[in-house]
């Protein structure tokens, strides 16, 4: 702790910290634009003067840059000094010079940190009598909207872009007062993380383009904290609603998740809310022309009608979903018993999920949360591409690599706020990081040693440097190249801090999860703090495993048996889960089926009954992330039509059905209350967020900012008279402007604005220390604790098979864009989507006389899907790759045994 | 007994003077006027109903920049921005005000940077029903410049749009040539 003085006042600051910082924690208002608190200092726009004194009788004291000074203890310095305001704003007159007339029609506008610091510094008037620069914008994508005019040259965006996210397409050009920030030619923008630009940009060079088809204002918004259901991570999120439509995502601070960043699937998928194909009211199919068609019913006419199919003694079967809420999963288990409730995975699915819960649960291996991966100096990626699969995992594992270069720097006495010096010392060096996967992945750039094979080759490798580690974990059979490379990947995490294994079932093979766990397991005995991280499917895979039960193979067992006739899905769209003939199947043996879905997915189109559910804006839920960590989503807005949360129309089936009382879970409160008595494995849930009796100054917290506009003139149209607020009896917040939106516990926060800070900058304001904390502790609880003293014994090797026969093993290719099924119906990401294709390493097809871009057909369980081939020189041999998930493309359950052939063109 | 004669006097002066003021008011100009048969003169700068207007070139002038709706205290505007595909021209997709709320402060011409909305020496709108009183973009959108004839925002703000591309706005140099090195 360093005693500063700020104009004469003595004031606690943390030791090596630089000025700027420490002037933010202690709430002063000196601007700036260089400094972000993710990338550190460069001290490039030079406007965080402030004079520091020598002692106490220095009258004249000098100019110094805030953010490059290192506070020291007994430092004196001045903000409101009068040479540092005058000097603080000539250079934002300067950078105004050549900025456009143009905040009216400028996206950022309203929550610009350009506007707020030519506010906080005084500035007017423009003085400058010449002609204003300008630039030509580039067409970058249907992610963002470029307008270089707009642009201070601070050097924040290629500086995240680069040096932070990795990507290498966007960059400075031309010199002196030209510079200009884009691509070297027109293209999307090719980093997965290109979004933060949105945020990272202090002006409005880099825009959000979907907003911009639907453009609100800042304080228009109605927000409230929620959750990105897009991956598994869980990424905090603000999701932001106008006139019933959802109109952006933006990032929601989370240290403990993602931190200052979302990745672009996260921020551009939500246009699935908005889509028309949803049903809004209930459906139900009638034959019309002799064709089935859905015509809607009321929400009293659907519970009669279905209520009766649940009603005393007729059995109903009940399929969950990884994608669905805790409490929605639950309700569907209350409704058709604990016996009849199946986890809506395939048994494939369902195996790998288990595998990877009894690893977490079990061992003695602790899971780092999402934002934690940061801190790690040596990862090992056992075929996952993080990139695709969890993305901000790939981002934060992207930062790990620069921990053990960083001593470097240390050792030179260069704090590590000091970005461009730690970047000079850290040269070339990376790593250690080391990655194997099937095929080449879009972190392979920061690896050490990258290693293609086939899951059974990476399984052996993991089990092979569990041996080095442990010698009494069991080894495996494999080749001197693979061997040394295993003992030099041991070496480097036994070497390390903090290792950490990384893995996940994106292989589709069990070993590998396995292997990944001996590799923890091993260094865990050998008295290192090893973090073990396994990337999952959805959103709320985890949450479901932790119900356990059995997978749709055994509801369609239990079906055929007999007994039940009413099927009920739960937001899930069985046609991606399992062969379509086991679902037609299903679907057949059933004589009712209920899908309770926001989306009007393959099964939906085929459902007697659909029940309009709520999506993640439109609701309040608890998702369970990949490691395990439980978080609240509140409702955002009230959805039109009888759209409501699926937990809710469970609930009323079950008292329409006789099961429960009319009376029964009317709140969220009291079913969460009722679901943790069920289930005591989800106990900690409740802590999640404060209940909905939680009050501020007997207040409740507000949705909207207290600049709301057009209160009285929204709806005049439809009827002059205003409508009261609707009560929200699940959440603690208000659907309106009114109460009292500071002092928010972290859990409620959405929306980060204190007076003077509008822009994403204001987000320092609410951390108890800069990258620290949200005041009160980041929100969330860890259902998954790891066994410290556990015994549990090593898995046993695989032996592996490396035979070059006739078939191909066919294998999943992840992508961000397009393998998810709810942002890919997203335009923005959907244009993005890769075309279908079957990747071959380029020496397998040179073997059968194929070349790149051929029309080929793969035959898969008698299945035939013609597409084009791609080649790759580097993947893993006797591998077919295909992309995973794609809309309209059939369901494979990988891994499969493919046969290639050249496509007959007629 | 001096004292209580001089408040008579001044009491008498008093009521003199005023009959006298009265007597001069009959024959004076009157400043009521018959309205409505009769309307009264209002100054340019009156505060009545409010219009969008056009730019010079008959353009609207409303980019949509939602500045009016926030600085309205009692939340009557509302309105949408979308950009014209033709020409990348930001407008208002609808507007609307409630002037059943309107409590015409101006605030929001004020806040107006574009000089399109703006208030006019019109107060007669009186409604039966209250729901007349609500005002679309086609109410409200007149064919003229109002106040200010000669602004157009977009020759001012920098931003390129159809058939005038950067470097054509008042004040403006041509686009930099990134690949140039040159001064």
């Amino acid at each position: 702790m360093a005693i500063i003085y700020i104009d004469g006042k003595p004031l606690e600051t943390q030791d090596g910290q630089n000025l700027l910082e420490a002037c933010i924690e202690l709430g002063l208002n000196v601007p700036y634009f260089c400094w972000h608190p993710a990338l550190g200092s460069v001290g490039a726009c030079r406007q965080c003067a402030v004079k520091q004194y020598r002692d106490e009788n220095d009258k004249q004291g000098r100019l110094v840059m805030s953010c490059m000074t290192l506070v020291t203890d007994g430092m004196r310095i001045s903000v409101d000094e009068s040479e540092s305001k005058d000097f603080r704003a000539n250079i934002i007159d300067w950078m105004m010079t050549n900025h456009p007339h143009d905040c009216p029609v400028c996206d950022e506008g309203g929550e610009c940190h350009l506007q707020d610091m030519t506010l906080m510094t005084g500035h007017n008037y423009r003085t400058y009598r010449f002609k204003k620069k300008t630039y030509v914008n580039q067409n970058l994508g249907p992610f963002i909207n470029h307008e270089m005019n707009r642009c201070i040259q601070c050097y924040r965006c290629v500086r995240y872009y680069k040096d932070y996210a990795g990507g290498h397409d966007l960059d400075a050009f031309a010199s002196h007062n030209h510079v200009y920030f884009g691509r070297h030619e027109d293209g999307v923008l090719e980093s997965e993380f290109s979004g933060n630009l949105v945020e990272v940009c202090p002006t409005g060079v880099f825009t959000d383009k979907t907003l911009k088809e639907h453009f609100t204002r800042r304080w228009d918004y109605t927000t409230a904290p929620s959750v990105c259901v897009h991956c598994a991570l869980g990424c905090n999120i603000t999701p932001g609603e106008r006139y019933g439509k959802l109109r952006r995502i933006r990032n929601r601070y989370n240290r403990s998740v993602n931190g200052y960043f979302l990745c672009d699937r996260g921020r551009y998928g939500y246009e699935f809310v908005n889509s028309d194909k949803r049903p809004k009211a209930p459906l139900k199919r009638q034959m019309i022309d002799g064709k089935p068609v859905h015509v809607p019913m009321t929400r009293d006419e659907a519970l009669s009608e279905i209520g009766k199919f649940f009603s005393n003694g007729s059995k109903a079967i009940g399929i969950g979903s990884p994608r669905a809420s805790l409490e929605a999963n639950f309700a569907l288990r209350a409704l058709v018993g604990a016996e009849n409730f199946y986890l809506g995975l395939s048994k494939a699915d369902g195996k790998l999920l288990s595998a990877v819960l009894e690893i977490v649960l079990s061992g003695p291996a602790r899971q780092p949360s999402l934002g934690e991966l940061k801190d790690h100096d040596a990862v090992l990626i056992l075929g996952e591409d993080m990139t695709n699969v969890a993305p901000i995992a790939a981002l934060n594992i992207r930062q790990s690599v620069n921990n053990q270069p960083r001593a470097n720097a240390k050792a030179m006495g260069i704090p590590e706020w000091n970005d461009l010096p730690v970047r000079r010392a850290m040269d070339t060096d990376r790593g250690p990081l080391f990655i194997a996967s099937v095929a080449p992945t879009r972190l392979d750039d920061v690896a050490t040693q990258t290693f293609h094979a086939t899951p059974d080759g990476i399984a052996s490798l993991g089990f092979a440097i569990a041996n080095f580690i442990d010698p009494q974990s069991p080894a495996a059979n494999v080749s001197g190249e693979v061997r040394a490379l295993a003992q030099q990947i041991a070496t480097a995490l036994q070497s390390a801090q903090k290792p950490l294994v990384v893995s996940g079932p994106s292989c589709r093979s069990e070993a590998v999860i396995q292997a990944a766990a001996n590799i923890a397991w091993a260094l865990c005995r050998k008295a290192k703090p090893a973090g073990i991280y396994f990337a999952a499917p959805e959103s709320n895979s985890v949450g479901l495993g932790l119900f356990g039960g059995a997978n749709i193979e055994n509801a369609a067992e239990a079906l055929r048996k007999g007994g039940a006739d009413t099927l009920v899905v739960l937001e899930n769209d069985l046609y991606r889960r399992v062969p379509a003939a086991l679902v037609d199947e299903l679907l057949s043996l059933a004589k009712h089926v209920l899908v309770v879905d926001h989306q009007y997915s393959a099964t939906a189109q085929k459902a007697e009954y659909v029940l309009p559910g709520a999506t993640f804006a439109e609701g309040d839920g608890t998702l369970v992330n990949n490691i395990g960590r439980a978080q609240r989503m509140m409702q955002v807005f009230n959805p039109e039509g009888e759209i409501t949360e699926s937990w809710r129309w469970l609930r009323r089936l079950r008292a329409a059905s006789g099961k429960g009382r009319e009376d029964e879970w009317i709140s969220f409160d009291s079913f969460l209350h009722a679901l943790v008595a069920e289930i005591p494995a989800f106990s900690h849930i409740l802590d999640a967020a404060p209940t909905a009796a939680f009050r501020v100054g007997g207040l409740k917290i507000p949705r909207q900012s207290h600049r709301y506009s057009g209160r009285t003139a929204m709806k005049a149209n439809v009827a002059v008279s205003e409508t009261g607020v609707t009560a929200d009896p699940d959440s603690p917040m208000s659907f309106s402007m009114e109460g009292f939106s500071m002092m928010t516990p972290a859990a409620l926060m959405s929306s980060f604005w204190t007076p003077g800070w509008n822009s994403a900058q204001s987000i320092t304001r609410f951390q108890e220390e800069v990258n620290g904390p949200l005041e009160g502790g980041d929100p969330g609880v860890r259902l998954i604790e790891p066994q410290p003293d556990s015994a549990v014994p090593y898995f046993d090797a695989v032996e592996t098979n490396e035979s070059h026969d006739a078939a191909w093993t066919a294998l999943p290719l992840y992508h961000i864009y397009g393998s998810e099924e709810l942002s890919a119906s997203s335009p923005a990401v959907a244009e993005l989507s890769p075309k279908p294709y079957a990747m071959l390493h380029s020496d397998d097809a040179r073997a059968r006389g194929l070349l790149d871009g051929d029309a080929v057909t793969v035959k898969i369980d008698g299945q035939e899907i013609s597409t084009s081939l791609k080649t790759n020189d580097t993947m893993a041999r006797g591998v077919v790759c295909l992309p995973a998930g794609l809309e309209d493309a059939p369901y494979i359950e990988f891994p499969a045994a493919a046969e290639i052939l050249r496509s007959v063109t007629s | 007994m001096l004292r209580k004669m001089f408040d008579v006097l001044e009491g008498l002066y008093s009521h003199l003077r005023s009959m006298g003021l009265v007597l001069k008011h009959t024959f004076a100009k009157r400043v009521t006027v018959q309205y409505p048969e009769e309307k009264p003169p209002l100054a340019p700068r009156w505060r009545g109903r409010i219009v969008l207007t056009r730019d010079p070139d008959g353009e609207e002038r409303c980019v949509g920049c939602y500045l009016c709706a926030v600085a309205c205290p009692v939340d009557c505007i509302s309105l949408q921005a979308a950009e014209r595909e033709e020409d990348g021209r930001r407008y208002p997709e609808f507007f609307r005000i409630n002037f059943s709320r309107c409590i015409f402060c101006g605030y929001c011409e004020e806040a107006c940077p574009t000089y399109a909305i703006q208030l006019t020496p019109d107060f007669e709108m009186c409604e039966y029903n209250r729901q007349n009183l609500v005002y679309e973009k086609q109410d409200l959108l007149i064919s003229g410049v109002g106040k200010y004839p000669g602004y157009n925002f977009y020759n001012v703000a920098g931003l390129a749009t159809k058939g005038k591309p950067k470097g054509q706005h008042e004040n403006e140099d041509a686009p930099v040539d990134v690949r140039s090195l040159l001064p």
